[in-house]
């Protein structure tokens, strides 16, 4: 089975966010890979395991996303793939990243495709369905369990906490909700390994991209951080007391209930 | 310039969802004064068009067909496309609810559109609008707006107050029959976990229980208040961690966002993730037997002590007001 994984490189979720300039700074920031791809790339590899096959990871970014694929490679992936687009293009959008990542995918008939539902920086979730729809193909997002028998697939999906049970094919993309697995951890031969497994560069130019063709369609005009919550009052007295005090004050104060 | 926008309403079991409301009043601010075309889609929602109108649309289209009962994106996608080519839009607002998430990119890419998904705020109007959406989960926010094509965005459920609801509006609700075919995903199944409570992304109120709560058993007094109040349980990864409960309620940078009106957290440590994803929230209350707990410095009022103690005081109170 041909089995890509798209991965995405983001903060570690320990990571305070700090903003000057106008910018998220990078710092001395930790960077791991998106939590959510870490159970598919687990699933890419269980797949992989039970039905034969190749699994090759793949990320949009700069040569620090290696890392990423590194690791990727050393919990047991066997290939890797970035997409370098470091110096062409600045601005990037879910339209830029899914019209790349079809655009590297259209002729490598993937048989699965495997994506976290959403990546914990950004946060929008579009990336998966858009390459999907991009390639034709059908996806099924949000998953905690996979079985596949032949070409037929047989999925539970997490729907605001109900499950559906589906049936759908391969081709297919599926996005990981957390509860999909358990994902290893990379194991000391698995990390020497890795080194030696093959790791791919592209730029868009090795694609049929035209940087125009891919252009942002939004544009982040400003980040900034929340206000800093205050910590409100700890309540005193008797237990009972302080419960009546709080629903009182829920009531009157707060104006919540 | 005045644009015209079409909003999705997301019909449950027969009824239509608050944030189908919330779109509306998104839509307002992005139309600029121009029309507001709400569509629903589904095998029998041409009797929910009217409610549409009440909350602020101008005109409605059903789509109705055996095969929308249950939410495909295939199946749905076909039909909101063909609502489209027909309308012509110039803006499309979602729900950024399951539905809307699944449903959304595939739509875009179809349109060949931006989308600003997980929208929970906007400043200006029609042409000048701005969408403010919250990234790292809530640990910071952004300002987007779309430099090209239609304006399309999902809105966070219970962040953009609906308009007022208004018997008196009037409009037009027509149906569009559309041919639905090859539909890749079969649903055999669907299986109700969160049968006993609402929504947690949509409640107004949700009870969080962490590792203090101890047992599967031990979410049973939140439950209980959760129930009392009408809200929502929902959980810390610790909790969900530690086999208490499911993934499916956990609350954290890797689990769901949260913004409630109320939200009480009840053993609950307070990790930096977990703090992410639920200081929006309006209304914090903190319930723990450590002091010193990271909790504390972000909820507005806090209870220091054992929530299997507190926690039925808590809902006893409730029940006597409700009594009242």
């Amino acid at each position: 089975m041909n089995i890509y994984v798209l991965v995405k490189r983001t903060f570690d979720t320990e990571e305070k966010i700090v903003v000057s300039g106008g910018k998220i700074q990078e710092d001395g920031a930790e960077f791991i890979i998106n939590p959510y791809d870490e159970y598919a790339i687990e699933e890419a590899i269980q797949v992989r395991d039970a039905h034969g096959g190749e699994v090759t990871v793949l990320t949009i970014g700069g040569e620090d996303a290696e890392k990423q694929l590194r690791t990727a490679l050393a919990m047991g992936a066997d290939k890797a793939v970035l997409i370098n687009t470091e110096d062409d293009l600045d601005e990037m959008d879910q339209f830029t990243a899914a019209q790349i990542l079809a655009d590297f995918l259209k002729d490598k008939n993937p048989d699965l495709i495997l994506a976290g539902n959403v990546a914990i920086d950004g946060g929008s979730g579009q990336v998966g369905p858009r390459v999907a729809d991009l390639l034709g193909i059908n996806y099924v997002t949000t998953i905690t369990k996979l079985e596949i028998n032949g070409t037929q697939v047989n999925i539970v999906r997490d729907v605001e906490g109900d499950s559906e049970v589906i049936e759908t094919s391969l081709p297919l993309l599926v996005t990981a909700q957390q509860g999909l697995n358990e994902p290893r951890y990379p194991s000391l031969p698995g990390i020497m390994k890795a080194k030696k497994k093959p790791l791919e560069e592209v730029e868009l130019d090795d694609l049929d991209i035209d940087e125009d063709d891919v252009e942002a369609k939004t544009e982040t005009i400003e980040i900034y951080l929340p206000p800093k919550k205050e910590a409100g009052r700890v309540l005193q007295g008797d237990l009972s007391n302080q419960v009546q005090e709080l629903v009182q004050l829920l009531r009157t104060e707060a104006k919540v209930i | 310039m005045t644009k015209k926008v079409i909003v999705l309403g997301e019909v449950r079991e027969g009824a239509l969802r608050n944030v189908s409301f919330e779109a509306i009043a998104a839509a307002k601010k992005i139309s600029g004064g121009g029309e507001i075309v709400a569509v629903l889609l589904g095998d029998a929602v041409q009797s929910l068009g009217t409610e549409m109108i009440h909350y602020g649309a101008d005109r409605v289209v059903t789509v109705e067909h055996p095969h929308l009962k249950t939410y495909t994106s295939d199946g749905f996608s076909q039909a909101f496309m063909a609502v489209v080519e027909g309308e012509n839009p110039d803006a499309v607002v979602f729900g950024h609810t399951a539905l809307g998430k699944d449903l959304s990119p595939k739509v875009a890419s179809k349109l060949q559109s931006g989308l600003i998904s997980d929208v929970t705020g906007i400043e200006g109007e029609g042409e000048a609008a701005v969408f403010i959406r919250p990234i790292f989960s809530g640990k910071a926010f952004e300002k987007v707006k779309i430099k090209e094509g239609i304006v399309f965005v999902s809105i966070r459920p219970n962040n953009i107050e609906p308009l007022a609801h208004d018997d008196n509006r009037t409009g037009d609700v027509s149906s569009v029959s559309v041919e639905i075919t090859n539909l890749r995903t079969v649903i055999k199944e669907v299986v109700r976990k969160s049968s006993e409570g609402v929504d947690l992304s949509e409640a107004k109120v949700v009870i969080a229980g962490g590792r203090g709560v101890k047992s599967v058993d031990g979410f049973g007094p939140l439950k209980e208040l959760a129930q009392v109040l009408g809200g929502a349980v929902g959980a810390s990864r610790g909790a969900c961690d530690a086999d208490y409960c499911d993934y499916s309620l956990q609350i954290g940078q890797t689990g769901k966002v949260v913004t409630p009106d109320l939200y009480i957290a009840a053993g609950i440590s307070g990790a930096i993730q977990h703090l992410a994803s639920m200081s929006n929230s309006k209304i914090i209350v903190a319930i723990n037997k450590d002091p010193e707990a990271n909790i504390f410095k972000v909820a507005d009022y806090g209870i220091v002590g054992d929530l299997f103690e507190v926690i039925p005081m808590l809902t006893e109170e409730f029940k006597k007001i409700k009594a009242n």
